[in-house]
């Protein structure tokens, strides 16, 4: 089944189009991003690509620092799998493939250094600000990796710290003043089966892929993160092509960070 | 002390702005979609399909499996943690009790059918918005039903009974108090499948919260038939260059 489905994508492929009609292995299906989708979250965005929906929403919390980071906020970054989304999707703990999202999200966005994790100080080892995202999609239809990550940064570009009484947050009450945002990094994922290398697979084709790359990227082409996945090997030549056709999804994605 | 003027104007009988969706999420064997004020509620039924464990089956019938979810940023307050509560699972067998009374699972043996439900935002009515998006979802998944089932919370804020409580009436600390209801019924036939309560009421308040919420559901009944029309109007033109593609 895998392999005839392999077959069938690869006679579209040599002709350069994609399996739901697309013209052309690195264009995207269609973007959209809505802010504010959720009003109890400190921020919140919905992320279509094509028919695959992920939401991202954004809660504070006030903890105590790390001891290793006495001068920094927190941040983490979660992915629920729902079995809403997929048939494939189970009720229960975190999947590998739930806690690998999560995990390359938070890469891009930690090492991205997308939060000035400082500003989020109270109280110099006493009190900080945690930030947590939850990642949930709605409907699976291929290429999660990218809907999560941009769906994230949306969810942390939307969001303003809730007030602060007594040390002790009032969520009724949303302040006027965004996150330390100074920079946004996101994923872009590039697949591989045989020797093609394609952009944003719909479920079908997705089922067809043999590897993947995940390139997370600054607007100045810098590379924060990395996450090769799935079986298929890599040459050095097909990651670095990898990496300039993230460059320029990556550009694509972000004019739709609009906050 | 009377509950003179709701907190957001609305007239006591009055429910919030309602959107009703059908198919709304393609991988599912048929969905829904509920939004009322700002409450939102997702539904997605997958099957009937294989239950396992197989212990669980019932050869007489197909199993109706519900599972109810506030995503974790949805709630007021502090973060709702992933998984399963005390309140999430009590919720989640309401729901299938609500729902079963429409559904004939006969021709289903050994299977299941599952009903996910999940809320990406909340202001009260969660579980009365989750039922109704789930029966959405179940008549867009083609299964036989007797009729839909519809659902909406309604109550006594102080001395009045009020349909469609929001957050802020729930959490009202006047005189009298709140009692809050959710109510599920087959709007047709006018039979109850979900009943709940919390707090004080007299059984006449009772006898009006009933009539009221019956007013309620045959509108929002007819919001769920509209939604599942207007998504079998709709022509699906990517099977369509899917098609055109192959030939």
């Amino acid at each position: 089944m895998v392999h005839d489905l392999r077959d069938t994508v690869k006679r579209y492929y040599e002709k350069d189009l994609r399996l739901d009609g697309r013209k052309g292995l690195t264009t995207y299906r269609d973007v959209s991003v809505q802010y504010g989708v959720s009003k109890n979250a400190e921020g919140s965005a919905r992320v279509r690509i094509g028919e695959t929906v992920v939401l991202a929403g954004v809660k504070m919390a006030v903890d105590t620092p790390y001891p290793d980071t006495p001068d920094k906020g927190n941040l983490m970054v979660n992915a629920e799998l729902t079995p809403l989304s997929s048939p494939e999707f189970e009720a229960g703990p975190p999947s590998d493939w739930a806690i690998e999202i999560a995990r390359v999200v938070d890469r891009a966005l930690r090492e991205g250094e997308a939060l000035n994790l400082k500003e989020l100080v109270i109280e110099p080892g006493e009190k900080v600000w945690t930030v947590i995202i939850d990642i949930v999609p709605v409907n699976d239809a291929g290429n999660l990796l990218d809907a999560a990550s941009l769906a994230a940064l949306a969810a942390l570009s939307d969001a303003r710290f809730p007030a602060l009484k007594d040390g002790r947050i009032d969520y009724h009450e949303k302040t006027d003043t965004r996150l330390p945002l100074q920079a946004k990094p996101l994923l872009v994922t590039v697949y591989k089966t045989g020797d093609f290398l394609i952009l944003d697979p719909d479920y079908e084709e997705e089922k067809a892929m043999e590897g993947r790359l995940s390139v997370g990227l600054l607007e100045d082409g810098t590379l924060c993160a990395l996450q090769k996945g799935w079986a298929a090997a890599f040459t050095p030549e097909e990651v670095l092509k990898a990496v300039g056709l993230a460059r320029t999804a990556a550009d694509h994605l972000r004019q739709f960070i609009t906050r | 002390m009377v509950y003179e003027k709701r907190f957001d104007g609305r007239g006591f009988d009055e429910p919030r702005v309602m959107i009703a969706r059908a198919g709304v999420i393609p991988r599912a064997d048929g969905s829904g979609y509920f939004k009322i004020g700002n409450t939102e509620a997702y539904a997605a039924v997958y099957g009937p399909r294989s239950l396992y464990p197989q212990f669980m089956r019932d050869p007489t019938k197909g199993v109706l499996r519900c599972r109810y979810n506030m995503m974790p940023f949805a709630g007021a307050g502090e973060r709702v943690r992933p998984g399963t509560s005390r309140r999430s699972k009590e919720i989640s067998f309401v729901t299938e009790n609500a729902l079963l009374p429409a559904l004939d699972l006969s021709a289903f043996p050994n299977a299941v059918v599952d009903v996910f439900i999940e809320l990406p935002q909340t202001d009260a009515g969660t579980r009365a918005a989750g039922i109704t998006a789930a029966a959405i979802a179940l008549a867009d998944a083609g299964l036989p039903m007797r009729g839909l089932v519809s659902a909406i919370a309604v109550g006594r804020v102080g001395d009045k009974i009020v349909v469609d409580l929001t957050k802020e009436e729930e959490d009202y600390d006047g005189e009298g108090g709140v009692a809050d209801i959710p109510i599920a019924m087959l709007p047709d036939e006018g039979v109850v499948t979900l009943l709940q309560m919390d707090g004080f009421l007299k059984p006449e308040e009772l006898e009006e919260a009933l009539e009221k919420a019956r007013k309620v559901l045959l509108q929002i009944e007819a919001l769920q038939k509209e939604a599942l029309k207007e998504k079998y109007a709709r022509v699906d033109l990517s099977q369509l260059s899917i098609d055109e593609l192959e030939g």
